[in-house]
């Protein structure tokens, strides 16, 4: 089956100070055509640099093996004009949206080029289309808006000038890489309400980064877990928060306070988040995980499909057992 | 009722004009934890770097141990004593510690300069702080680069109990941190508490590790306090609508962010 986004295999390797450094390791994942998955996951944990590998934005030196595919086309064959096309119809939502718009140019400017250079609208049309769009995303007084400056704008309407810019490319695929972060709750929770929206309306398919599981699971149809350069779980976002399946997942989610109700002391991983290139023998996580065995040291564990997803752990069907007795 | 340990009265700061804290008033007792909680402008921050000295406050009273610090300390001695009640710990562990001096140093240096310790003694006291922080004798003689982002907080939560304050400011301490981290250094804290009997005052947006973390919440918005009272309290029952607003915001089970249509969009 091939959806909208199909990741095969795909392993990354960064050219190191004294050897090459892998930052994923044997990734596979797919999205179908209109559907949010979530990508969680510690630093390190290769989030963001999926979304580096699909636009094919890594860092000088970088190795790539395994192959991605955009409805179909590898994204490995595409070069100059082909390449930049295909980038313009997936379009990034960055964390700071003021690290990602030039800062000496009107927003009008901004988010007109594409359009005019692109599609040689006139002037005047790409401006009407880009207000409509600003009107869409909850910018208010969006004419007026054109004629700012990045620095005369919050970070919370930036970012809304960021995901109207991204609309404006009429994408079918939308990848945010933690697209709120940076923001407070109540904008966080305006702005992903205006991106679920919009996305919904128009039926895009979204591959979502972010460290917060519960936000992931809250907007995504299905979340992945990623740690040290591997996907440990992929299931349908309510079961996976409900009943966590990979160890992994099942302690990120009670290290995170609950804000309904206090506990004396959380429940922690103990030592720190590996990168791929620290990552043990085995299974990457046996370093820290409690339910540990010989098994998990010796072979890497592939991922499996159980109930509405697939995980990678030997010990999943023997842990749930024990945790259902 | 005990004697407040901290004491703020009518606390205020404009910034050429821009007013950032207007009439914030509070009192922290002894081994207590209050968290400040607000988003970004709250002004949240700007009190707590006039309690510590790092602002002036344009109008209103700090007391803290009984002593007044609404104005800059007029002796090294004075500066000194302050440092031995209120010490902070600020957001980034990156940027908080010297890239030169390893943990262990960092702490010593504190003892020197807060203590009477001869040197056996101080080290004695280095190494009860790194247990009391989970960091272990390997960690606390390399460098910072060769620590993780976790590790260096507790180096700064180290070297800032290392001066015996009454109170301690964790200027949004854990919010740079990893879950997994994060987790660790809040249970870090909770220990710390109970063992020494220092107080809290927590600067957070973060109303989960609020909950996890303080008694009682002064909530802010645009400088000024608009609700206070228990933890459990205030999250369960806001009152105030833009408490209200603040808690539904937080993703959770079942949550689903929701447009306001009425939202009026300002700078």
């Amino acid at each position: 089956m091939s959806g909208i986004l199909d990741i095969d295999h795909l392993t990354v390797t960064l050219a190191g100070e004294d050897r090459p450094k892998p930052v994923l390791s044997d990734v596979s994942m797919s999205i179908a055509e209109g559907e949010a998955v979530g990508l969680v996951g510690e630093s390190g944990s290769g989030k963001s640099m999926t979304v580096r590998s699909i636009i094919r934005l890594l860092p000088p030196g970088a190795r790539m093996e395994g192959n991605i595919r955009v409805r179909g086309v590898d994204l490995g064959t595409l070069r100059g004009a082909a390449l930049r096309k295909m980038r313009a119809e997936m379009p990034v939502i960055f964390q700071d949206p003021r690290a990602h718009i030039n800062p000496v140019r009107s927003v009008g400017d901004f988010l007109t080029e594409a359009l005019r250079i692109h599609r040689r609208m006139s002037r005047a049309a790409a401006e009407d289309r880009a207000a409509d769009v600003l009107d869409e995303v909850g910018v208010s007084e969006a004419r007026r808006r054109l004629r700012q400056y990045p620095h005369e704008l919050s970070g919370g309407l930036l970012q809304r000038v960021m995901i109207a810019s991204a609309l404006l490319a009429e994408p079918r695929l939308l990848l945010a890489d933690e697209p709120t972060t940076a923001l407070d709750v109540t904008t966080q929770a305006e702005v992903m309400a205006v991106m679920d929206e919009l996305r919904r309306e128009r039926g895009l398919a979204m591959l979502f980064i972010t460290h917060d599981l519960e936000l992931a699971a809250a907007i995504c149809d299905r979340t992945a877990v990623m740690y040290a350069g591997r996907v440990m779980e992929v299931r349908a976002s309510a079961s996976l928060l409900e009943r966590p399946l990979h160890p992994y997942t099942a302690a990120l989610a009670t290290a995170r306070p609950s804000i309904e109700r206090k506990v004396d002391r959380l429940t922690t991983i103990p030592g720190r988040p590996l990168s791929a290139f620290e990552a043990p023998d085995g299974c990457a996580f046996n370093t820290r995980c409690a339910h540990v065995r010989e098994s998990c040291r010796e072979q890497r564990p592939e991922l499996r499909t159980l109930l509405d997803g697939q995980v990678a752990c030997v010990r999943v069907e023997e842990l749930q057992a024990v945790s259902h007795d | 009722m005990t004697e407040a340990i901290l004491e703020v009265e009518g606390l205020h700061k404009t910034f050429k004009g821009a007013v950032a804290v207007a009439d914030v008033s509070f009192s922290l007792r002894p081994g207590a934890a209050l968290a400040v909680v607000g988003e970004s402008g709250s002004g949240k921050t700007t009190v707590a770097r006039m309690i510590v000295g790092l602002e002036r406050p344009t109008a209103g009273r700090i007391t803290a141990c009984g002593h007044d610090r609404s104005h800059p300390p007029r002796s090294v001695r004075e500066r000194r004593r302050r440092g031995g009640e209120i010490q902070i710990v600020f957001q980034d562990p990156y940027s908080s510690l010297d890239p030169r001096q390893s943990p262990a140093t960092a702490v010593d240096e504190i003892l020197r300069l807060h203590t009477r310790l001869d040197a056996a003694g101080r080290r004695r006291r280095v190494a009860e702080l790194a247990d009391l922080v989970g960091l272990d004798e390997r960690q606390m003689n390399v460098l910072p680069s060769e620590l993780s982002g976790g590790q260096r907080q507790r180096v700064a939560i180290a070297r800032a109990l290392a001066a015996e304050p009454q109170i301690l400011i964790l200027d949004e301490s854990v919010a740079a941190l990893d879950v997994s981290i994060q987790a660790q250094v809040l249970n870090v804290l909770a220990g710390v508490r109970e063992r020494t009997g220092v107080a809290y005052l927590f600067i957070s947006h973060d109303l989960a590790v609020v909950r996890q973390v303080a008694d009682e919440i002064v909530v802010m918005r645009g400088g000024s306090i608009v609700e206070r009272g228990p933890t459990a309290q205030v999250l369960d029952n806001p009152r105030h609508p833009y408490t209200r607003l603040l808690r539904t915001s937080v993703p959770g089970p079942g949550w689903r962010p929701a447009r306001r249509a009425t939202r009026k969009e300002t700078q």
